[in-house]
């Protein structure tokens, strides 16, 4: 067992899947600079000298590289690649979503492409384009799975389940989570360390998790959410207000069967997402909750979401814009009265 | 842009080559054509489903890359790849049956004319996204170069595919790690309906890969023999960890962009110029200046795939649709 922080635990699972699988490598922008940063998060950083050709550094060329890792991933290698910040993952959208989603559909089942793709997101005093919430673009793309770190544990787990899954997987991670310490430490950052094994595990890919037990009403969040979410529920306690904390994590597909057994217990629930509230994920959860458990729910559903904003600059309107915890707590207050 | 004055040594003579193999990319040239000339008519007829998008005039280009190939070479393809399909190994049956729909297709009728492909035959689905290939093909050639294999990628892809940034990103890849891909512009000097000079400054395509730092060469795309020779020419240097290389094989295009289109862009001077340089009636030209080679076998030749193309259809016609069950199948892995 060790502590570890997110992009320590990344890191480890990257070193643990490219010595353990040869067909492993990575590829992406500044991953490897002798000197260098390890990538933007120093998610890689030391990888290079371990895995001597199997770090690969590219252009600053999103669409190219994430067309070259499918390609790689179609002729049996299982790369994984990264974006410095999510808000490029459009310039890589078509070969993601033209490509890696489409291929073996496309060719009727013979063609698997095994790729990961992460990309962190989240504002985090950069403005508009180094923060959106890009989850959203990519839940309701057939072919692709979508999962959203926000423990140290899941990320290592994750990273390695996407790895061995003979699908893509886009990984989510949130610049505030990564780590509080480090050359690369965020202003804000909260803690998402876990104790980690020493032995070798995997996080599934399609299972929610529940944070926090509770029975008065359900939150549902990922991300820095998900970490929100349990902070407002420790201020819902004093009140005597149970709620119970999901970590949704498996953004494509979603796990309605937790969400359904908390809703069953509750009956009440308050989705939280950071991202614009039109077409968020948030929207599709709750249009699932309908489908899948209406006959649980005693309230409507309740969504604490961004604005329909950009997402600005100056601290004092990126924290309006952000879902905190004081809008949590008041969000799942009323609802328990309702 | 005047093809006849490009250089290209055939590596192959069509008067020493042996007969069999240079009759054999004859069948291949009448098979695309008269393939092509079947879906249009089954088509417009109304017993085929989709759109089509075809490559009457392009048959040289498909047919001299590919017969560079080895077997367990790669082509990545366009929207209009029926011909490149053809000439690297995959069967009328399987294709005719994709085109109709039907489970049996070469893609369990999920691809249809623009995503033709067979991985076991060394051919990805057709990608028609324009410039879509092209990173695809980079990257194949990656695992190749990383895995040690002695394999290439032909990436075929038109002229209208060089103004995307697609091209620019995959081949300075290609290049800055000197990757084992032909990449393969087919220059009909069209983008649909658009003329390359509207849209190049330096309509020469091969020009660029000199800034890229490897190695291009312009092709008379409608001589079989140039283009087979210039295509082993650079899937040697591939293989020999010299790659990338381009190739920019002029053609033309003689049928429209995609269905229904009747072509009143291009001018008429310029249509009946290409028209005169069709690659089948040269090709048939060179071939009968042998001895051995004599106006019937080329019309056994025809009689032949025309054969091949009826029964084919036949079949295609009464072949299984998918259940639709088959919906919600092949979306993962």
């Amino acid at each position: 067992m060790k502590r570890q922080g997110i992009a320590e635990a990344l890191r480890d699972a990257i070193t643990e899947e490219m010595a353990r699988d040869t067909r492993v490598f990575c590829i992406g922008e500044d991953i490897g600079v002798p000197g260098g940063w390890g990538g933007a998060f120093t998610v890689t950083l030391g990888l290079a000298e371990k895995f001597p050709g199997r770090i690969i550094d590219t252009p600053i060329a999103e669409l190219g590289f994430t067309g070259i890792a499918v390609g790689a991933a179609m002729m049996g290698l299982r790369p994984i690649a990264d974006v410095q910040y999510g808000d490029f993952l459009f310039l890589a959208s078509d070969q993601l979503i033209n490509n890696a989603a489409k291929l073996r559909y496309m060719s009727g089942g013979a063609i698997k492409v095994p790729m990961v793709m992460r990309a962190p997101v989240g504002a985090t005093g950069r403005g508009s384009q180094h923060a959106q919430s890009m989850e959203r673009y990519f839940t309701g793309v057939p072919g692709l799975k979508v999962v959203a770190v926000s423990t140290a544990f899941d990320a290592k787990g994750m990273l390695k389940a996407a790895v061995r899954d003979d699908n893509p997987v886009m990984i989510f991670e949130h610049k505030l989570l990564y780590g509080s310490k480090g050359a690369r430490a965020e202003p804000g950052a909260v803690d998402a360390t876990s104790e980690i094994p020493d032995e070798d595990y995997v996080v599934p890919l399609d299972r929610a998790a529940v944070r926090r037990e509770g029975r008065h009403v359900t939150i549902l969040g990922w991300l820095l959410m998900a970490h929100f979410a349990r902070q407002a529920a420790e201020i819902l306690a004093q009140e005597g207000i149970e709620a119970e904390v999901i970590d949704v994590r498996s953004l494509s597909p979603i796990d309605y069967e937790t969400i359904g057994a908390s809703l069953r217990k509750t009956g009440r629930v308050v989705i939280v997402e950071e991202g614009p509230k039109t077409g968020g994920v948030s929207a599709e959860i709750a249009a699932g909750i309908m489908e899948n458990c209406a006959d649980a729910l005693m309230a409507p559903v309740v969504r604490v979401a961004s604005a329909d904003v950009p997402v600005p600059f100056t601290p004092v309107l990126e924290n309006a814009y952000r879902p905190d915890v004081p809008r949590i707590v008041e969000a799942a207050r009323q609802l328990v009265q309702h | 842009m005047n093809p006849t004055s490009t250089p290209s040594t055939p590596a192959v003579s069509v008067l020493t080559g042996d007969r069999s193999f240079l009759l054999r990319l004859y069948e291949q040239l009448v098979l695309i054509r008269e393939f092509e000339e079947r879906v249009k008519f089954l088509f417009l007829e109304g017993t085929m489903p989709g759109t089509i998008h075809q490559c009457q005039g392009q048959e040289a280009t498909a047919v001299g890359v590919c017969a560079a190939l080895r077997a367990d070479d790669y082509i990545t393809s366009t929207f209009r790849g029926h011909g490149h399909a053809l000439a690297k190994g995959l069967g009328v049956q399987e294709m005719l049956d994709e085109l109709f729909g039907a489970v049996t297709g070469c893609c369990k009728g999920k691809g249809g004319s623009m995503h033709m492909g067979n991985m076991d035959k060394g051919m990805v689905p057709g990608i028609a996204i324009v410039g879509g290939g092209i990173p695809l093909a980079a990257g194949m050639a990656l695992a190749f170069k990383m895995q040690r294999r002695p394999q290439v990628v032909a990436c075929f892809f038109g002229d209208g595919a060089v103004a995307e940034g697609a091209f620019h990103e995959g081949v300075n890849m290609a290049a800055i790690w000197n990757l084992p891909v032909v990449f393969v512009c087919e220059n009909n000097l069209y983008g649909a309906s658009t003329r390359i000079d509207k849209v190049m400054k330096n309509p020469r395509v091969s020009d660029r890969a000199a800034s890229y730092g490897f190695r291009g060469e312009t092709v008379d795309g409608n001589d079989v023999l140039a283009v087979l020779g210039a295509a082993r020419r650079a899937a040697a240097e591939c293989r020999e960890g010299q790659g990338p290389v381009l190739l920019e094989l002029l053609t033309y295009r003689r049928t429209g962009h995609s269905r229904r289109d009747a072509c009143h862009y291009q001018a008429k001077d310029e249509r009946e110029a290409w028209f005169a340089r069709d690659p089948i009636e040269r090709y048939a030209a060179q071939l009968l200046t042998r001895s051995d080679v004599t106006l019937a076998d080329l019309a056994a030749v025809k009689a032949r795939v025309i054969q091949e193309i009826d029964a084919g259809v036949e079949r295609a016609k009464r072949a299984p649709q998918p259940t639709v069950a088959e919906l919600t199948t092949d979306v993962l892995a």
